[in-house]
C-alpha cells in the first residue's frame, strides 16, 4: 500500500531565547504518521516532546525560532500565514490537551464548547451546533449526551471532561490527533476508561494520532509505532513490538529496565544514573553519553552526535554502538533483603482512624454535613516493613497520612506508636513523638524552603530540637548528605538550583536528620522523570535496609507499589476495602475493586493484552457515599445485598488477605496473574 | 543569615533598570542633603525682611519667602522633615501591621476574624482625618504627624502580609516545619515571614510616597507639624497666597515634592514588575511556559 503519510516532519528544529544565547529544544526531528496509525512519542521532561507536538500544530509562541519542514495533509505549517493555520487546525488537526479541568472554558455549556471552533471556521451552521455537539458527545460515550451538551464544565467529571475534550478534538473529522500527555492527569481507572474511548475512535475515523506521553505502559497498550525522544532528538523510532522486544539505543533499553513492572516482582531496579539534560546545557556529542553505560567515556560518543540510522527492517536508532544495545544493559543487582520478622510487634498501629471536614454552607458558614475523608482505617505497621496504602484520588489515603502525622485532626479512633496513644498529646507530647516518625512529600519542589541553603534546610529539625550540636554538628549534616548519594559541597546552595530527584533526596535527607523509625512517605517519586524514579526508590530500600526503617507509603502508582511494599492496603472512600501480603494482593486479588484497579494498569508489553475490567462511572462525591457498600454501583458483582448493608472488613476464608466484600473471591475465567488475550483486537 | 546575599542580587536587577536607578539616584542624592544640610553654609531660619520675596539672585539661588528666608535652603530642610516622617510612619505601619497579617494569616479562624475587622475598621476611616482627629487630641508636633501618619499605613501591611501568608501557609515546606516539631512561633517568624518580605518591601516604598503626601497635606492644611520648622507642605500653603506676587515660591517645593513621590512610585513598580517575572518563572528558561 502507498499511501501518503498524514504528517511528515523533516529536520525540526526549534530554540528559543535565552538569556544566553538561543536554547535548543528541539535538534532535528523526523517523523511520519500515516492514516489510521497511532504514533507514541515517549520522553522525559525537556526531550522536547511536548515543544515538537506545538510546532506540528503552529502552536509556539512568537519567541519560538522554528526550522525544518512540518507538512500536515500536503500544507506547510511552518511557513503557513496565520489564517492558513487557522484553517488547518480547524479541519485537520484535533488537539488534546493534557488537564482537561483547564482546557475548558468554564462559562460556557460544554455544548457549544465541543463545536465552537467548527462554527466559528465556518464549516457548521450554529442552527445545527447542538444536533452535532450531542451527537459527538454521544460518540464517546457520554451518557444521556442532549442534556449534558447543556451543562457547564464543572457539572463534569474529570474523566467525562476528557471524553469532552476528545469529543472537542474529534468536532472537525480531523485527519490527525495530537493528544499531549491525555490521561496523566487522571486516576489509573478512568485512564483506562479514556484510552479505550480514544482508541475507539481513533479505529472508527482512521485517523492518524500522535499520542505523547511518559508512561511506557500507555505506549505499550495504545500505540503502533514509537519515537523515543532524549535531549531534543528522536534517539529510537520503530514499531512498538521491536522497541519493547528488541530496543537497539541504550536508552530505550536501560528506560525499560529501569521501571517497576507490575508483572514482575524484582528486588532491585536498575535506575540510570544522572539526570535528564537541561536543554540549555546539553552535552557535547551525543546528549545521553554521561548517563550511558554503553558510551560514557567513549571517544566518538563524546566528539559527534550520531545520526538515526536504520538497524534492521523498520527500526531506526541513533546510537555509535546500536548493534551492541540489543542486549539489555543490567547492572548488578542486589540481593533480596531479608525481610522483618513477622512476630515483631507493630510499630504503628492505628485503629478505627476517621477524619471528618466539615461542609459549611449559607451566610452564618453552619456545618450542614461532613465529609468523610478517612472512615474507619486500621492497619499496623512492623519495624522494617513496608505498608503501602494505594488508592485512587479522593480515597483518603493522604489523609491517613496526614491524621498519624498528627497534622489534621481526627475526629475518632485510635493512633498507637511505639505502644504510646498520640490522640491524647499535647504540643509538647507531640514534638517528642515527631522525632521517631517523618513526612516526605509528594512535591519536592515545594517542600523545601526556598530561601535557605539545603544544608540549613537538613539541618533545620535539629536546631528545633536543640540537638544539633549533640548529634555532631555540620559534620553529621553532610554525613546525610552522602548518605542520600550528594556531595556535602552543595550543602551552602539554595533549593532552586537542584533538579526535582535531587531535591527529593535531599527532602529524605531532611526526614532523616532526626534518626526517626518510621518514614510516612506521600507519593515520594510521583512528580520524578520515570529515570529518576528508579534511584529514589533504591535509595529508600537501601536506606530501609541500613537503618531498619519502616516505611507508610502513599502511592497511586501500583507498579511502584508492588515493587517496594511487604504487605498493601487498597483504599477506596475513606475506607480499606482489602489488604494482605503484597504477593497475595497482586497474584490473587479477592475484592472487585482490587481486581479492576489492577486490569486497568498498563503494561509496559505490547503483547500482554490482558482482560481488562473498564469500571463504570467514576469515584462518588465523599460527601454522599452511596449506601450500603460504597463501591457498588460500579461494582460488576453487586445486588441488592451490597445496596443495602455495608460489609465488614474480615478476612476471607483460606485467603491471606482481609477483605470488605460479600462476595469475595478469586476472578471467575482469568487464572490469577496470568495475561490472557481477549482484548487481543484492539 | 545569608539573606543579604539575595537582596542584593535583587538590587542588582533592579538598578539595571534606567527608571529605577534614577529613582534610587535622586533619592539617595535628596537623603544625603537631607542629612547633611547644617553643614551646607545655609540656614532656613535666617530672616532678610528687607530682601523679602525676592526672585532667583546669586545669593539665594530659588528666591526668598514673606520673610526674606531662603526658600532653597528651606526646600532642604524640608526634606529631613518629609523623609523623618516618612520612615518613622512606615516604621510605626510595618511593626503593628505586619504581626497582625502574620497572626491572622498563618492561624486563621477566630483569631483572623478579630484582627482583620479591627483592620478594616481602621481602614474605613478617611487617612487624613485619622489624622487630623489625633492631632487634634495630642497637639501638633513632628511626632504627632509621624504618629498619625504610621497609623493611617497599618492596613495595608497587614492586608498584603495576610495575604502573603495564606499562600505560603498551604506550602509544603511550612507544612514540613511542622511535622518535624517545629513551634508555630517558630514557623511563622522563621519560615513564613523571610519567604513573605518581597511584598512587604514594594508595601514599604509605596508607603513611604503616601506617607510624604499625607505629611505634606497636613501641614498644607495647617495642621503638620508647627513653625517655623521647614516643611514641603506648609511652604505650598504660604506660597498660594502669594502666588500672584511671588510666583517663584511654590515652584521649587512643588517640584521636590512631585519628583519625590515619583521616584517612590517608579521604584515600587519596578520592583512589582521584578518579583512578577520572578514568581511567573520568567526570569529562568521554562520552556513550557515560553512555549504556551
Amino acid at each position: 500500500m502507498k499511501v501518503d503519510p498524514v504528517l511528515s516532519v523533516r529536520g525540526l528544529q526549534v530554540s528559543f531565547a535565552g538569556a544566553e544565547g538561543p536554547v535548543p529544544a528541539v535538534r532535528g526531528v523526523d517523523l511520519d504518521v500515516w492514516p489510521d496509525e497511532v504514533l507514541g512519542i515517549v520522553g522525559e521532561s525537556g526531550s522536547g516532546k511536548s515543544v515538537t507536538a506545538l510546532a506540528i500544530a503552529g502552536l509556539l509562541a512568537g519567541n519560538a525560532q522554528v526550522r525544518g519542514s512540518v507538512f500536515v495533509d500536503g500544507q506547510d505549517v511552518v511557513r503557513a500565514s496565520p489564517d492558513e493555520l487557522r484553517r488547518l487546525r480547524a479541519e485537520r488537526i484535533g488537539f488534546i490537551f493534557q488537564d482537561p479541568t483547564t482546557t475548558l472554558n468554564p462559562l460556557m455549556t460544554v455544548g457549544r464548547q465541543v463545536t465552537e471552533g467548527q462554527v466559528a471556521a465556518g464549516r457548521l451552521a450554529r442552527g445545527e451546533a447542538g444536533a452535532r455537539a450531542a451527537a459527538l458527545l454521544r460518540e464517546v460515550d457520554i451518557a444521556d449526551p442532549v442534556g449534558r451538551a447543556g451543562q457547564y464544565p464543572h457539572q463534569f467529571s474529570g474523566g467525562m471532561r476528557q471524553r469532552a475534550v476528545i469529543a472537542m478534538a474529534m468536532a472537525g473529522r480531523p485527519r490527525l490527533i495530537i493528544a499531549d500527555e491525555p490521561t496523566t492527569a487522571l486516576d489509573v481507572t478512568v485512564q483506562a476508561q479514556i484510552l479505550s474511548v480514544l482508541a475507539r475512535r481513533q479505529a472508527e475515523t482512521g485517523a492518524a494520532v500522535i499520542l505523547i506521553t511518559h508512561d511506557l505502559g500507555v505506549v505499550a497498550e495504545v500505540a503502533h509505532r514509537v519515537a523515543v525522544m532524549y535531549g531534543g532528538r528522536v534517539v529510537e523510532t520503530g514499531p512498538v513490538r521491536d522497541i519493547f522486544r528488541n530496543p537497539r539505543h541504550p536508552y530505550t533499553a536501560a528506560l525499560l529496565n529501569s521501571i517497576p513492572r507490575l508483572d514482575r516482582a524484582d528486588s532491585r531496579l536498575d535506575p540510570i544514573p544522572g539526570q535528564p539534560p537541561m536543554p540549555a546545557e546539553l552535552p557535547s556529542g551525543c546528549a545521553f553519553e554521561p548517563r550511558c553505560a554503553l558510551g560514557r567515556g567513549q571517544l566518538v560518543c563524546r566528539a559527534s552526535d550520531p545520526p538515526l540510522e536504520p538497524q534492521g527492517p523498520a527500526q531506526r536508532a541513533a546510537c555509535h554502538f546500536a548493534g551492541e544495545a540489543a542486549a539489555p544493559v543490567r547492572a548488578a543487582a542486589r540481593a533480596a533483603e531479608p525481610r522483618p520478622e513477622p512476630t515483631a510487634e507493630p510499630l504503628l498501629i492505628v485503629d478505627d482512624l476517621r477524619v471528618h471536614y466539615p461542609i459549611r454552607a449559607g451566610v452564618l458558614r453552619r456545618t450542614v454535613g461532613h465529609v468523610r475523608a478517612v472512615d474507619g482505617v486500621s492497619l499496623s505497621v512492623r519495624p522494617g516493613e513496608t505498608v503501602s496504602l494505594v488508592g485512587e484520588s479522593g480515597c483518603g489515603k493522604t489523609t491517613t497520612g496526614r491524621a498519624v502525622m498528627g497534622l489534621v485532626k481526627t475526629a475518632g479512633g485510635r493512633i498507637l506508636f511505639d505502644g504510646q496513644a498520640l490522640g491524647g498529646l499535647g504540643p509538647a507530647g507531640w514534638r517528642k513523638a515527631r522525632r521517631h516518625m517523618q513526612y516526605i512529600f509528594q512535591d519536592p519542589y515545594s517542600s523545601l524552603n526556598p530561601v535557605k541553603p539545603v544544608g540549613e534546610v537538613v539541618a533545620e529539625p535539629l536546631r528545633i530540637h536543640g540537638v544539633y550540636e549533640a548529634l555532631g554538628g555540620a559534620r553529621y549534616v553532610a554525613g546525610l548528605f552522602e548518605r542520600v548519594g550528594l556531595s556535602p559541597r552543595v550543602m551552602e546552595r539554595y533549593p532552586r538550583e537542584f533538579s526535582g530527584g535531587q531535591k527529593q533526596r535531599i527532602g529524605i535527607a531532611r526526614a532523616l536528620a532526626l534518626q526517626p523509625r518510621l518514614l510516612i512517605l506521600d507519593e515520594p517519586v510521583a512528580a520524578l522523570d520515570v529515570s529518576i524514579q528508579a534511584q529514589i526508590v533504591n535509595l529508600l530500600q537501601d536506606l530501609q535496609q541500613d537503618l531498619g526503617l519502616a516505611y507508610l507509603f502513599i502511592a497511586h502508582d501500583l507498579s511502584v507499589v508492588r515493587h517496594i511494599s511487604d504487605r498493601v492496603a487498597v483504599m477506596y472512600l475513606g475506607r480499606i476495602v482489602e489488604e494482605g501480603p503484597k504477593d497475595a494482593i497482586y497474584e490473587r486479588p479477592m475484592h472487585p475493586y482490587t481486581q479492576s484497579l489492577l486490569s486497568a494498569v498498563p503494561t509496559p508489553d505490547p503483547d500482554a493484552r490482558r482482560h481488562r475490567i473498564v469500571l463504570e462511572g467514576e469515584i462518588p462525591n465523599p460527601a454522599s457515599p452511596p449506601t450500603g457498600c460504597t463501591f457498588h454501583p460500579r461494582c460488576f458483582r453487586a445486588d441488592e445485598r451490597c445496596a443495602r448493608e455495608a460489609p465488614a472488613f474480615v478476612p476471607v476464608p483460606g485467603e491471606a488477605t482481609r477483605a470488605a466484600c460479600h462476595y469475595p473471591g478469586p476472578l471467575a475465567g482469568a487464572p490469577a496473574g496470568e495475561a490472557t488475550s481477549l482484548e487481543a483486537a484492539s | 543569615m545569608r539573606l543579604p546575599r539575595r537582596i542584593l542580587a535583587f538590587a542588582g536587577r533592579l538598578l539595571s533598570q534606567p527608571g529605577p536607578l534614577a529613582s534610587v539616584l535622586f533619592l539617595v542624592g535628596l537623603a544625603l542633603l537631607a542629612a547633611f544640610a547644617d553643614r551646607l553654609g545655609i540656614d532656613p531660619l535666617a530672616q532678610d525682611i528687607a530682601a523679602s520675596l525676592e526672585g532667583p539672585s546669586a545669593a539665594h539661588w530659588f528666591g526668598t519667602d514673606e520673610l526674606g528666608r531662603d526658600i532653597g535652603a528651606r526646600v532642604i530642610h524640608g526634606a529631613r522633615t518629609s523623609l523623618i516622617t516618612a520612615a518613622g510612619a512606615v516604621l510605626i505601619a510595618g511593626a503593628v501591621g505586619v504581626p497582625i497579617g502574620l497572626v491572622a494569616g498563618f492561624f486563621g479562624g477566630w483569631r483572623d476574624a478579630a484582627l482583620m475587622r479591627a483592620v478594616d475598621v481602621l481602614m474605613a476611616l478617611p487617612g487624613i482625618l485619622l489624622a487630623m482627629a489625633l492631632i487634634a487630641v495630642i497637639g501638633r508636633s513632628q511626632s504627632a504627624a509621624l504618629v498619625a501618619v504610621g497609623i493611617t499605613g497599618i492596613p495595608s501591611f497587614a492586608r498584603v502580609t495576610r495575604a502573603q501568608v495564606l499562600s505560603l501557609r498551604k506550602r509544603d515546606f511550612v507544612t514540613a516545619v511542622e511535622a518535624f516539631g517545629g513551634t508555630p512561633g517558630y514557623n511563622m517568624f522563621r519560615t513564613v515571614l523571610p519567604n513573605a518580605w518581597s511584598p512587604i518591601l514594594v508595601q514599604v516604598v509605596v508607603l513611604s510616597s503616601v506617607a510624604i503626601l499625607l505629611e505634606a497635606a497636613l501641614a498644607f492644611l495647617g495642621v503638620g507639624i508647627p513653625p517655623p520648622t521647614p516643611s514641603w507642605g506648609e511652604m505650598l500653603r504660604t506660597g498660594k497666597s502669594y502666588l500672584h506676587d511671588a510666583p517663584h515660591y511654590a515652584v521649587l517645593p512643588g517640584l521636590v515634592l512631585t519628583v519625590t513621590i515619583l521616584a517612590f512610585d517608579t521604584l515600587g513598580r519596578g520592583m512589582t514588575r521584578l518579583l512578577e517575572d520572578r514568581d511567573s518563572g520568567a526570569s529562568g528558561l521554562k520552556l513550557e511556559q515560553a512555549s504556551r
